[in-house]
């Protein structure tokens, strides 16, 4: 099929695609518009005008929360590799016992609500001292990135070939070195994958920050944003330059990785 | 999702989704026959030791926090309490006040439209834009992909910028509908459109989770059956309706029970938007259960808890439909 017909779909899709982008237009349309602007009416469609008061104040005010985010998510990505790789090559190769039931838990464990993760782990901190600490967040989003990490790289490690593992035994390799200098490398790509969850859903946590961080010195960006809007419900702009630094990861993201994307959002529910 | 959802995906956002697999791996065999025991023993120990991590963890991490809050609900926690470790049991006591409360009604029906009338849309949705897609015209893996942007942004950001479009007098929506003619909506401050909001936001969240997982259902149908249903001349419409929906039922089901498990845990796009308000006009069982413990100035966790076990009891029921269903898929 060529000619016209192909060209209508391509428009069609294009505008698809931006009527369902206008959200995030809006988003950086607002975050240039200057605060004597931003109630108008009708409201400036495009930032003829554009003004960078928006970004500044990120700068000045938002650049602390930021970099806790940052520390926050790749806090969350370190332990959640450290826990789920290991675990997923005891699963699928080394024949743990219950590795069923283990599943099973696994599986049931991502259904939990957010809140009441929150509400229990709330309780547990405020015995062991560990509100509005990194290291709590750090804990607390990793129990979101866990079971999905362990199940994703079960999957594909199951699949490593039995030949090479054996082979490695035969030339006398520990399940530890074998683990290491073959398992792992192999399954760099899902590795890949679930860091690349792991970091986005830490970076946009906000019930675990909005709940276990409250009174905290260093708050993550969400936090931020959170209380900027509760604060100053008039610059807008701010705000809005503000949710579009936030933003940035999980483009960056996408454009680099949106394979890998893909990959790991099909895997969460359908099985090839 | 989060899954967060989660999509939150849902919480389409937090969608973690849940891989299948259980994998069954054949049994090793020993290297030589006179090893074969020991080297099993060994292995057994190492899977332990491989596993030891995850399994301390879950049990740190998933059923302490799990025991907590059953613990919670059974007594009457204030704040004092907490800190004095003195709280009073109570046994089911919070449960009955809590079903017999006024709210708890109102939340059941609000999460119960709230759900449906989002699942309903994602899916629909999703699922036109995935045959759209399916065509391969120019562009389209481009388009695609950038489709997937809503389901990637953090929750805060896309609510936030949510509520800003649907505000009263400053709101772009509004603007627009004013150019025909309808009259200022107060779409987050009024009863009647506050949970109308909420899902509106919800369904744009959740269509790019519909999307890439019916797109991939749909790339697995194979091209030789509508090459088939063309030479017996069928239309494109019949072949959605004969062949498309029909062999893409089992992903449908998982997509949408999904999509219901990740939709009942969401907060924080209705916190974000309207604060389950005006009212308890978009109050869901999650957001009541976070509003009780962390709202408002003065925290419940005692009925918090409570509403959030029911919550559990609820998502483990579509939970355990998903297993099977999953289960029934693989078998066949």
């Amino acid at each position: 099929m060529t000619g016209p017909r192909e060209w209508w779909k391509t428009a069609l899709g294009v505008l698809f695609t931006a009527l369902m982008l206008f959200p995030v237009y809006w988003m950086v349309n607002v975050s240039l518009t200057k605060t004597s602007d931003m109630r108008a009416d009708p409201p400036h469609w495009f930032p003829w005008n554009p003004t960078l008061d928006g970004y500044s104040a990120v700068f000045s005010q938002q650049l602390p929360n930021l970099a806790t985010s940052l520390l926050i998510a790749l806090g969350t990505v370190a332990l959640t590799l450290v826990i789920s790789a290991p675990a997923a090559y005891a699963l699928s190769q080394l024949h743990l016992r219950g590795a069923g039931t283990l599943n099973f838990i696994l599986l049931v464990a991502q259904m939990i609500p957010g809140v009441i993760m929150a509400m229990g782990f709330y309780s547990m901190y405020i015995k062991l001292g560990w509100l509005n600490s990194i290291w709590g967040l750090v804990i607390a989003d990793s129990t979101v990135a866990v079971p999905f990490g362990v199940l994703l790289l079960t999957t594909f490690m199951a699949g490593i070939q039995r030949e090479l593992l054996q082979a490695a035994t035969i030339d006398g390799a520990g399940s530890w070195r074998t683990f290491r200098s073959i398992v792992l490398p192999i399954s760099r790509n899902s590795l890949l994958t679930v860091s690349l969850f792991a970091f986005l859903w830490a970076w946009s946590d906000f019930i675990f920050a909005s709940t276990l961080n409250r009174n905290g010195d260093l708050i993550p960006i969400t936090l931020g944003i959170y209380k900027y809007i509760g604060n100053n419900t008039t610059e807008w702009n701010s705000i809005m330059a503000t949710a579009t630094v936030a933003s940035i990861p999980a483009a960056v993201l996408l454009v680099i990785a949106q394979r890998y994307v893909a990959a790991g959002v099909t895997a969460g529910a359908v099985k090839d | 999702m989060n899954t967060t959802q989660t999509m939150s995906v849902g919480d389409a956002s937090h969608l973690g989704g849940a891989a299948a697999a259980t994998p069954t791996a054949p049994p090793e065999r020993g290297l030589r026959a006179g090893t074969s025991s020991r080297q099993a023993r060994r292995t057994r120990w190492a899977a332990v030791g491989f596993a030891a991590p995850l399994l301390a963890y879950l049990a740190a991490f998933y059923a302490l926090p799990l025991y907590r809050n059953i613990e919670l609900s059974l007594h009457d926690y204030t704040t004092r309490a907490f800190v004095q470790g003195n709280a009073e049991f109570v046994g089911l006591a919070n449960y009955v006040d809590v079903v017999h409360s006024d709210t708890f009604t109102k939340a059941l029906v609000n999460t119960g439209l709230f759900v449906a009338v989002s699942i309903v849309f994602q899916y629909s949705i999703g699922l036109a834009l995935a045959v759209f897609f399916r065509q391969n015209f120019r562009l389209s893996g481009l388009l695609r992909g950038m489709f997937l942007i809503p389901w990637l942004l953090p929750m805060i950001v896309s609510a936030s910028t949510w509520s800003w479009m649907l505000n009263s007098d400053s709101g772009i929506v509004n603007s627009v509908l004013q150019a025909f003619h309808v009259g200022q909506i107060n779409w987050l401050t009024s009863p009647d459109t506050a949970l109308l909001s909420v899902i509106i936001a919800n369904i744009w969240l959740g269509i790019p989770f519909n999307l890439v997982i019916l797109y991939s259902g749909l790339q697995n149908i194979p091209v030789d059956v509508y090459e088939a249903a063309s030479l017996d001349g069928a239309s494109g419409w019949q072949k959605f309706r004969l062949i498309t929906f029909p062999l893409l039922r089992p992903v449908s089901g998982i997509t949408i029970l999904l999509g219901l498990i990740y939709t009942l845990k969401v907060v924080d796009v209705i916190w974000i938007m309207t604060t389950g308000g005006p009212g308890d006009a978009s109050t869901t069982l999650a957001i009541w259960s976070y509003r009780e413990a962390f709202g408002t100035g003065q925290p419940d966790f005692s009925p918090a808890a409570a509403v959030g076990n029911l919550l559990i009891l609820i998502a483990l029921v579509f939970g355990f439909v998903y297993l099977r269903m999953q289960r029934r898929m693989e078998e066949s």
